[in-house]
């Protein structure tokens, strides 16, 4: 199991009580990074939402993506402003590119070494961070270079 | 054009401010600082405040029209309208709705305003203390993107990347609003002036941003009071008119987890082509540009994309030289702006862009008829507007 990111103390993220992404979280906690998308029209749609922005049908399907993609652009973190990042700067945070899923993004922290140089097109891969200790327990994904 | 327009049907009554506070400073709770606003814009526009008729905000504002309505004992509530989106995107917005409501004969008399005291709420800058997050919440905050910075730094990185936009176009934008903020009195970084030197050895805050890259948080509050056109002549000030107003964002530009299609972009694109075509005029016609400030890399990225300057001409047309009044090619935020005046979410800068028409702004530039401001870059929906004196009509 990966260990985790950050120390305890972030919010800890909970499927929405609409049961909107729920499969998403849901599929994690197996190590499967799935998205939504169109079972009508097979476009690919992130973050989630009750419809297909792109045929309007509201049966948006789910599919597993190879939990992979590359760097869109990254931010370096330097001010702790939540308690529980206090010992935790500097943080990276990257948007990842998935080419293979329509080039939608996601979001997660680079795990590896926070001050060593970050290259927009990287090849990243997911980590998926089990947060058993989670109420309820919870899965991020977390990316990582491909070397 | 066709007459759906808002071109030169309303004008400016009056604007009210505050003294501006660092957060947490004000003496004042939040509600009673707007009825200070209103009071001293209704002050400036010689009216009664009885004849205020409606009120437009924007941002989720805390100060209930219903509640203000009674609270200055008006005969009549006839207009009540918040601007949906967060942040600073809906400043320019609410004077438009005011407009709008004026022009349609729904009200006559219209404030436009904006309360904040984060002393007595929370601050904009700090995560939510919270245990669990849901929505895009979900997304973002166990990641430690929790502050509008965190969530607006790396759209400025990729423009950084995709246009080859230097820091040093960031760090100008920053030194000419602190450089207009020493002969405001009442800019909160009055007497503390920036320099190159000091703007390179600051912190930090997320990369791209230095701490003198991201706006202030304040308490204060500010009014905008808006009137029919033809009220403007019997009125003390110099006659100040909206020539045009634009309110919106782009295909997908609400997409959650950073999806927009259109990534490095202050969600201007599509918004910046209505306000010229609304007003009449061009970017070239402008005199004088306030540029919402939430983060540098907004202010070049929507001076970019409202064409008064290109991707191609930005790192050597953003310089100090070129964006100080009185005498650079392009006044940039002439009051101080959010970096330095007041992060009153914005209105204050559309405050300063009708000062400008009038002549009293504390950094004059010299013969101004057409004055722009934008809001809120990077959000959706923003708004932007432009004023013009009578020459213009």
């Amino acid at each position: 199991m990966a260990e985790a990111y950050f120390p305890n103390g972030l919010p800890q993220p909970r499927a929405n009580p609409d049961g909107l992404d729920s499969p998403y979280w849901d599929a994690l906690e197996s190590d499967k990074l799935i998205v939504q998308r169109c079972s009508n029209c097979q476009t690919w749609q992130w973050g989630p939402e009750w419809i297909c922005h792109q045929c309007h049908t509201l049966d948006v399907g789910w599919e597993e993506v190879a939990p992979r993609g590359r760097i869109y652009s990254w931010e370096r973190n330097w001010y702790p402003n939540h308690p529980a990042l206090a010992e935790a700067v500097p943080y990276v945070v990257v948007l990842v590119e998935l080419e293979h899923a329509g080039n939608i993004r996601m979001l997660g922290n680079l795990v590896g070494d926070a001050e060593r140089e970050i290259e927009i097109g990287a090849e990243v891969e997911a980590v998926f961070e089990h947060h058993e200790e989670g109420d309820p327990a919870y899965t991020l994904v977390q990316w990582k270079r491909v070397e | 054009m066709t007459d759906r327009t808002l071109r030169a049907k309303v004008a400016i009554a009056g604007v009210g401010e505050t003294t501006y506070y660092k957060r947490g400073q004000s003496p004042d709770p939040e509600f009673k600082l707007v009825l200070k606003a209103i009071l001293a814009a209704c002050e400036d526009a010689g009216i009664s405040p009885r004849e205020i008729d409606g009120f437009a905000s924007f941002s989720n504002d805390r100060n209930d029209p219903s509640r203000l309505s009674a609270a200055l004992g008006l005969a009549e509530l006839r207009f009540s309208n918040m601007q949906w989106g967060g942040g600073g995107g809906g400043a320019s917005a609410a004077i438009a709705n005011a407009a709008a409501a004026v022009v349609s004969g729904l009200a006559d008399c219209v404030v436009a305003f904006r309360g904040l005291a984060q002393g007595q709420f929370a601050r904009f800058g700090q995560g939510a203390r919270i245990p669990g997050v849901t929505g895009d919440a979900a997304y973002t905050l166990p990641y430690g993107v929790m502050s509008p910075a965190q969530m607006f730094a790396m759209r400025s990185t990729r423009l950084m990347h995709e246009h080859g936009i230097r820091q040093e176009a960031l760090r100008a934008v920053s030194l000419a609003c602190y450089h207009h903020a020493q002969n405001n009195p009442n800019a909160v970084m009055q007497g503390r002036p920036l320099t190159p030197e000091k703007y390179d050895d600051s912190r930090w805050i997320v990369e791209p941003f230095h701490l003198y890259d991201c706006c202030l948080e304040n308490d204060g509050a500010a009014a905008v009071i808006v009137v029919a056109a033809e009220r403007a002549k019997d009125l003390p000030n110099k006659p100040c008119y909206l020539l045009g107003a634009a309110i919106g964002s782009g295909y997908r530009d609400g997409a959650s987890v950073h999806n927009q299609p259109d990534y490095a972009t202050s969600t201007f694109k599509t918004v910046a082509p209505r306000l010229f075509e609304m007003a009449g005029v061009s970017p070239r016609d402008c005199d004088v540009v306030q540029s919402y400030e939430n983060f540098t890399g907004a202010v070049v990225m929507s001076l970019i994309e409202h064409g008064f300057v290109s991707y191609e001409e930005a790192n050597d047309a953003l310089t100090f030289d070129n964006l100080i009044a009185p005498s650079g090619s392009l006044p940039l935020n002439t009051s101080g702006g959010n970096l330095a005046e007041c992060y009153m979410h914005g209105l204050g800068l559309n405050i300063e862009a009708i000062r400008q028409i009038r002549g009293t702004s504390c950094n004059q530039v010299p013969d101004v008829n057409v004055s722009f401001v934008n809001a809120g870059p990077m959000v959706t929906p923003v708004s932007n507007a432009i004023f013009g004196s009578e020459e213009t009509l």
